[in-house]
């Protein structure tokens, strides 16, 4: 929009009604607006309800902007339930699971695009293939480990949990990112002495920086968004936001409003960070077979 | 979860579970939702695509309102779909049914498991949108004109040339979609919480532990989870490896 | 000053054999070039070398020390990779002082190689910039300037020139070669072009299939190829082949001579027809079908009238012919 501010701003004789009628139409008639909208109205509408009181916002017929706005469900959330506890949680878990996720894909995307084996491909494969596991599969015996090991309900238990499901995704997409870099570039470093830490931090990193990113920022968004067992292996100490939000479920509480604030609350940070990473996140996620 | 004096049962906990009554129709669920969710995400992805493609204006801030779904949590988006949408009484969709004189529907209870695909298919549009678009983006503008030149329909065009091109991506978004969808929890979790209607096999074994304390016929059920996963990762990652090399 | 040695140097892919039991000297202070059809090993046994590739069998001896498994920056030898190699998001002066950097040299004495190689490449106005904002020259100038501030025992060439149009490819031969020849230093120069070859090289090495075919001098190699396959890849056009009753008579199975051996003569035994001409202003290249089909290619001065489908008629000079046994092994040297 700022392009059309400063033509205005430059040539206000050609800025007239008649062009400003045409632009609008031009938005109006476009159908990608409406659908677009469509896409997304489950969540405007639950930002609008977040402005409700809870009366408005089980009113019927729908209130559209006859309402009394006010910050006050956003005030409750913050102030009276754990959202802040749960918040921080979800921030260690998820930022210590997807920095954990990165530690040990790196070195295992480097060995696979610089230093591959026949099977590297077949390898590649059975690993995306166990992420088709469903996590319940797996539920008992971990959940009768991690009593005995004392890691129900703790940050390191859910972290370590995220990290093994999140691996084998970021290992293709770190894969897909580094087969780009030239590998005599690589062989160029080690010529010059770079030792093999050297190579990957010096090196290799800066050059798919825009990779990593991604990469992290799609491994954050599921670990974020994770909700199987952040539900059944954390009780108190370790709940994540997702488990907050989903106590909201309970039929006692028909807080609607404050559920529609408190899940403003907790998507908004991704979905901004998701919108800015979107080009990379596409060619990462695509294995670089879209580009 | 009292431990009790071990004991090898051989396949009894499996022989439990396949006479279970819940166990065919939690198969089946699965089996459903992720078909139904395949075929909504990947339609209207490729719908949504072709007309962002289109789009000139304020990309931008469509792509934010297009590909947000995507970063809502699931207990989330379910929560919003079952209180705010599709709530029979005050829900935005029943306001819409009203609109129209129709009786509105009560989802979670008539067609818990559309339903619960519908919101499941909301989260997972964006990706298959997203992908479609960058892919569309990427087919040759020579090539569509030199078939417009040639006199070929919008939709000829789009059955001979655009189609074609969008395979292997479509392959991309059916793997990574069908890897996610196997184990579709929360969105069960929140909103029906289970029942026969709606129950999947990731949604069984959990309440096989939970309800039922039977950890032998739920790790049973685990096991079978995991085969089925196994079978479609099979022929799923041959195609779709296929797809990778050409 | 270093001289390389290999012995009996072998190394598998897979089931193919790569090299295969390599015996070659590389002496000190010279210029090496490795020559040979894509595929022939050449540029493996440079990544031997390099330490890029683990040895399966054989020494490496550099300066009479084995250097088989020692890691490719202990070897003191820089390589020149032929895409460069450079390091993109590095400014020039940081690609050339990354081998100082990362080896620990205080940032002064960095600065001071780095500035003297800049000035010797003239590359000293160009040293803030990024590769990409270089030109194909400048960045062949940088990849070379990285492996000088390294001041190594020896250098090794990829096929450094591949990506170079053949305008300033011909300049950086003579830039390379009075490189090498001012500092003295040792280098390996891989290439598929025979003329790169036979231009820069004091010692050719022709490969084929993992095996070493021909080592010599380049006009050694021209005048006295050793089997048929050097004396067909050497020499651009490449060496006339005649086999049957005309080689039979010269008491070898295959017999060859070069374009520019061959006389015209209207009485000469080689009879045919003039199929294409080329024009190269100094000289014509004329492709000829002899009368039982056979193509053959003689260099002529560009005043003879020469005409395709115009009757033609040849003697190679006798004593450049080179002859050839069953085994396509030259039968004598003359």
């Amino acid at each position: 929009m700022s392009l059309h501010s400063s033509s205005f701003g430059r040539s206000a004789a050609h800025w007239t009604p008649n062009a400003h009628a045409q632009f609008l139409r031009h938005r109006v008639d476009d159908p990608s607006v409406g659908a677009a909208f469509i896409v997304a109205f489950p969540l405007l509408w639950a930002l609008l309800a977040s402005f409700k009181t809870e009366l408005e916002a089980v009113a019927f017929p729908p209130r559209f902007v006859g309402f009394s706005w006010s910050l006050d469900n956003y005030r409750q959330v913050l102030g009276e339930s754990d959202y802040l506890g749960a918040l921080r949680n979800s921030i260690i878990i998820a930022g210590g699971s997807s920095l954990l996720t990165l530690l040990l894909g790196v070195p295992a995307a480097w060995a696979m695009a610089f230093a591959p084996t026949r099977h590297t491909r077949a390898l590649l494969l059975w690993m995306l293939s166990t992420k088709m596991l469903p996590a319940v599969g797996v539920l008992i015996p971990i959940f009768l480990f991690y009593r005995d090991w004392g890691l129900l309900d703790t940050h390191l238990g859910v972290a370590l949990l995220l990290t093994a499901g999140n691996l084998p995704i970021a290992i293709w997409m770190l894969y897909a990112n580094f087969k780009e870099v030239p590998g005599e570039i690589l062989e160029a470093a080690r010529m010059d002495g770079a030792s093999l830490t050297q190579e990957i931090l010096i090196v290799l990193a800066p050059m798919a920086a825009p990779g990593l990113a991604s990469t992290f920022f799609l491994i954050f968004t599921l670990a974020w968004n994770e909700s199987f067992w952040t539900l059944n292996i954390t009780t108190t100490d370790a709940t994540t936001l997702t488990a907050f939000i989903a106590a909201f479920s309970s039929p006692q509480g028909l807080f609607w409003a404050k559920l529609s604030a408190a899940s403003m609350l907790s998507i908004v940070p991704v979905i901004v960070i998701g919108w800015l990473c979107q080009r990379q996140l596409v060619s990462g996620l695509t294995f670089g077979a879209v580009k | 979860m009292a431990e009790s004096e071990h004991e090898f049962v051989g396949l009894a906990n499996y022989l439990h579970l396949v006479t279970d009554p819940g166990f065919l129709p939690a198969l089946g669920n699965t089996l459903a939702l992720i078909a139904l969710v395949l075929c909504i995400s990947i339609g209207l992805g490729l719908a949504l695509a072709l007309l962002l493609e289109r789009a000139v204006l304020g990309r931008g801030v469509l792509r934010l309102l297009v590909i947000s779904p995507f970063f809502v949590m699931p207990p989330v988006a379910a929560l919003i779909w079952k209180n705010l949408l599709m709530q029979p009484t005050s829900g935005f969709f029943a306001w819409i049914a009203s609109l129209f004189g129709v009786p509105p529907i009560d989802w979670f209870a008539s067609a818990p498991l559309i339903a619960i695909g519908l919101i499941v298919a909301w989260q997972w549009l964006p990706f298959a949108c997203l992908i479609l678009l960058t892919s569309l983006q990427s087919f040759d503008r020579e090539q569509r004109e030199a078939a417009q030149l040639d006199g070929a329909s919008a939709l000829a065009i789009l059955h001979h040339l655009v189609l074609p091109h969008l395979a292997r991506p479509m392959a991309i978004i059916l793997m990574m979609e069908t890897i996610f969808l196997l184990s579709v929890f929360a969105e069960i979790f929140v909103t029906t919480g289970g029942g026969r209607a709606s129950t999947n096999l990731a949604f069984l074994v959990y309440s096989q532990v939970m309800f039922q304390y039977d950890i032998g016929v739920a790790s049973a059920a685990g096991v079978v989870a995991v085969i089925l996963a196994n079978v479609i990762a099979f022929f799923l990652v041959r195609a779709v490896g296929r797809s990778l090399d050409a | 000053m270093s001289n390389i040695v290999l012995e009996r140097v072998s190394k598998r892919f897979g089931d193919t054999l790569v090299t295969d039991n390599i015996d070659l000297v590389i002496p000190a202070g010279k210029f090496t070039v490795f020559v040979g059809p894509s595929g022939c090993g050449k540029t493996t046994l440079l990544r031997l070398i390099a330490g890029l590739e683990d040895i399966d069998q054989g020494r490496l001896l550099i300066d009479g020390a084995d250097m088989g498994q020692t890691p490719p920056a202990a070897r003191g030898l820089a390589m020149v990779f032929q895409s460069y190699a450079l390091y993109p998001h590095m400014s020039v002066r940081a690609n050339l002082g990354f081998a100082l950097k990362v080896a620990h040299t205080p940032p002064r004495d960095i600065a001071a190689r780095v500035e003297a190689v800049a000035k010797l490449l003239d590359l000293s106005a160009l040293l803030d910039r990024k590769p990409a904002a270089l030109s194909g020259g400048q960045r062949q100038r940088v990849a070379i300037g990285r492996a000088l501030v390294r001041e190594p025992k020896a250098f090794l060439f990829d096929e450094p020139l591949s990506n170079l149009d053949a305008a300033l490819r011909s300049q950086m031969r003579i830039e390379i070669r009075r490189l090498q020849q001012d500092l003295g230093i040792t280098a390996i120069y891989v290439t598929h072009d025979q003329a790169e070859a036979m231009t820069m090289a004091d010692q050719i090495v022709v490969f084929r299939e993992g095996r070493i075919e021909q080592v010599g001098a380049p006009l050694e190699i021209y005048r006295r190829p050793t089997n048929r396959f050097v004396a067909g890849f050497i020499g651009s056009p490449c060496m006339n082949f005649l086999s049957g009753a005309r080689a039979a008579a010269f008491g070898a199975t295959t017999i060859g001579f070069r374009p520019e051996h061959l006389r015209l003569d209207a009485s000469g035994e080689l009879r045919g027809v003039v199929r294409t001409v080329e024009h190269l202003g100094n000289e014509a290249l004329v492709h000829v079908q002899l009368e039982d089909d056979t193509m053959i290619t003689a260099r002529c001065t560009e005043d003879t009238a020469l005409h395709p489908g115009a009757p033609i008629a040849f003697t190679p000079d006798p004593a450049s012919i080179h002859r050839f046994d069953q085994d396509n092994r030259a039968l004598d040297v003359g």
